[in-house]
């Protein structure tokens, strides 16, 4: 089995589906030749060409409302925003008419369209290049949001966005774009964990940690911590963050009675107060604390400078464990 | 650019050299009918929304000539993304007043299946099917079809980024597509002065696109100019820019009231430019017209009108169950959830 880096496994996913489907198309801002600003489309253009693997004007409505356009006539596109805080020009078709043209057309008309979205902080960047607007989408039904934290889901959770028919905003942890795994390319697909699915990453009895994209990593690392303490603690990517696998989410925290929702978006309206409802009113007698949540602060995203206090770390996520046990 | 005009409001022919129209009988009477039972249809949904059974409607009466002569300009294998007032375009397509007026009515946000007329859904929030149009020209591109899109937008929405966005783009690509602009006069109560510098064919050109003036209430005119203009983007000219002027005879919607921005004289004037009373006067002076062709015309007119009150009442009303099946291909759980517990709730109710 290949180990790639999750930016790899990324690209070989979009050329296993241009292989796939002579209708899958490439399509965003510098893809192309430069291979995208993090390479991810690196090479594409050069085996598939310009026809597959399209170099856009810098529009980003003009990227998801052609992508439509493409989508009505049989075409599979597969969109990059180049980095999360310039999607909003593009909210608009997003929101109004990607999301929307399957129930406005009373489900005649499917738009199989994914929109990879680098997202989220840790790598340093400069403004507008490290917000996490996952809930903005989240809160728009038809679309199906998910977000892939390894390598072997980049892959394969991409495949199935690809193929499916049902737009899909696909956030890419930015800071995991260089971490190594195993992929296994040529996996069945009933031995490959279906992208509406939570996986226990790590399974544990005491606690759940409910978290998705680059803070999986922060999360496992805190539970491996938490040891110490003599806390087993259990690990949930989400994986599908729209819609939520409820059936995982409950099972486990019915278990462990404890839960901490943990991500990288401001708390205030985040995933962390949907799934802290829907837990609650769910594993309400089990529960023997309420529903923590640590996410960043409600601030706009700080100079790099900043952002490791602003982000949740793993002593953020430890206080929240150490919260919810002396409850 | 001086709009090109091949009939004038006085009912006489002025042929073009660049714009050459076989002017038959039949071609006059075709689009004189179409237009007419385009306004027909437009006098009885004005008044089933004022009698309460139609939420909103939002008239075509005056621009009848503009939709009439494009739609009949390009092919019926052509594809067609409209903004929300081509109901004369849509008609010219099949499209049937019943499919036409349940949006409306509220009983659904579309009527008709786009890919059985080549005419996509309306799109309510402006200039976003420019961009819609020029990724499907895209794929007619890549296809190599035999086809163009033409789309539909009015002077408001070239304000719009996206209708920018698309311009741009479809000219950059070299996309099949004909951007048609109802310049209709008024954006709500917006006149184009507000809007914009530059008349729209102008901008168009910077684009880069191949651009186009016509009288929009000259039904002859606008058909020639999108005929002519379609066979070159055809051929793979690239996207081209119809700028029709035109005028909104009524509001924006049922809902306006033009006349707090606008005098009547203005309106006045454009009345004397009626697309559907020059062409009266044309089918009169050639001798085109006799009391047959004008009794089964007004009987159609009539029998469309009867057609259109009866249908509108019996609009089948939506299902809320049904919507839930309608938001993604495959029903999430937190929804079948959510519909099992909205159907137990009503079922809790005693009648």
């Amino acid at each position: 089995m290949p180990v790639l880096t999750l930016s790899k496994a990324l690209n070989t996913g979009m050329r296993r589906a241009l292989e796939d489907d002579p209708k899958v198309v490439v399509m965003g801002e510098d893809v192309g030749g430069l291979g995208g600003v993090f390479r991810v489309t690196d090479g594409l253009q050069k085996d598939f060409g310009s026809q597959r693997v399209i170099d856009t004007p810098l529009a980003e409505s003009g990227i998801v409302g052609t992508a439509i356009g493409l989508a009505l006539r049989g075409y599979r596109p597969v969109c990059e925003i180049q980095f999360d805080g310039f999607v909003y020009p593009a909210f608009n078709q997003i929101v109004s008419q990607l999301a929307k043209m399957r129930a406005r057309t009373a489900g005649r008309l499917s738009l199989p369209v994914v929109i990879r979205i680098p997202v989220g902080g840790g790598i340093g960047a400069v403004e507008h290049h490290s917000e996490s607007n996952e809930a903005y989408f989240a809160h728009t039904a038809g679309l199906r949001v998910v977000c892939c934290s390894d390598p072997q889901d980049a892959h394969w959770m991409l495949r199935e966005a690809i193929s499916g028919s049902d737009p899909v905003i696909f956030y890419e942890p930015k800071r995991r774009y260089w971490t190594k795994g195993e992929v296994a390319e040529d996996a069945t697909d009933s031995s490959v964990l279906a992208m509406t699915k939570a996986r226990v990453v790590r399974p544990g009895t005491d606690l759940t940690l409910l978290t998705y994209g680059g803070m999986v990593q922060v999360c496992l690392q805190a539970a491996e911590a938490a040891v110490e303490d003599g806390r087993d603690i259990e690990v949930i990517d989400l994986r599908s963050l729209s819609p939520l696998d409820a059936e995982t989410i409950t099972a486990s925290v019915n278990r462990t009675g404890r839960a901490v929702v943990v991500h990288e978006a401001p708390t205030f309206a985040g995933l962390g107060a949907e799934i802290g409802s829907l837990v609650t009113e769910r594993c309400f007698y089990r529960l023997q604390a309420p529903v923590l949540r640590v996410g960043a602060f409600d601030l706009p995203y700080p100079p790099a400078k900043l952002e490791e206090q602003f982000l949740p770390d793993i002593d953020r996520v430890l206080d929240a464990v150490d919260r919810s046990f002396a409850w | 650019m001086k709009p090109v005009q091949l009939l004038d409001p006085a009912g006489d022919l002025h042929p073009h050299p660049d714009w050459p129209l076989d002017i038959t009988p039949e071609l006059t009477r075709d689009l004189y009918r179409k237009m007419r039972l385009a306004r027909r249809l437009d006098e009885e949904a004005l008044a089933l929304q004022r009698q309460g059974e139609l939420g909103l409607w939002l008239q075509v009466l005056g621009q009848e000539a503009s939709q009439v002569g494009s739609i009949t300009g390009v092919r019926a294998s052509d594809h067609v993304f409209p903004s929300y007032r081509e109901h004369a375009a849509a008609m010219c397509r099949g499209i049937t007043p019943a499919e036409l007026l349940i949006q409306w009515r509220g009983n659904a946000h579309s009527g008709w299946d786009p890919e059985r007329y080549r005419f996509h859904i309306y799109t309510l929030v402006l200039a976003a099917q420019l961009l819609h149009a020029t990724g499907y020209a895209m794929g007619v591109q890549r296809d190599g079809a035999d086809e163009l899109v033409l789309t539909y937008f009015g002077d408001g929405s070239s304000s719009e980024g996206d209708a920018n966005e698309a311009f741009n783009w479809a000219a950059a690509a070299g996309a099949p597509v004909l951007f048609f602009c109802q310049n209709n006069g008024w954006a709500i109560s917006t006149p184009p002065q507000i809007q914009m510098r530059a008349p729209l064919h102008q901008r168009a050109a910077g684009f880069g696109l191949d651009a186009h003036l016509v009288d929009g209430n000259d039904v002859l005119a606008v058909h020639a100019v999108t005929r002519g203009v379609a066979d070159q983007v055809r051929s793979g000219s690239g996207p081209a820019f119809i700028e029709a002027i035109t005028y909104r005879m009524a509001g924006h919607s049922t809902s306006d009231d033009p006349g707090r921005y606008r005098t009547d004289s203005e309106v006045d004037g454009w009345r004397t430019r009626d697309p559907l009373a020059r062409m009266e006067l044309l089918l009169e002076k050639q001798g085109w017209s006799d009391a047959a062709y004008l009794s089964e015309l007004d009987l159609e007119c009539k029998e469309l009108g009867t057609e259109v009150r009866r249908i509108c009442k019996e609009l089948p009303l939506p299902e809320l169950d049904e919507r839930f099946d309608q938001v993604l291909a495959e029903r999430p759980e937190l929804l079948t959830e959510q519909r099992a517990g909205y159907r137990d709730l009503v079922a809790s109710f005693v009648d």
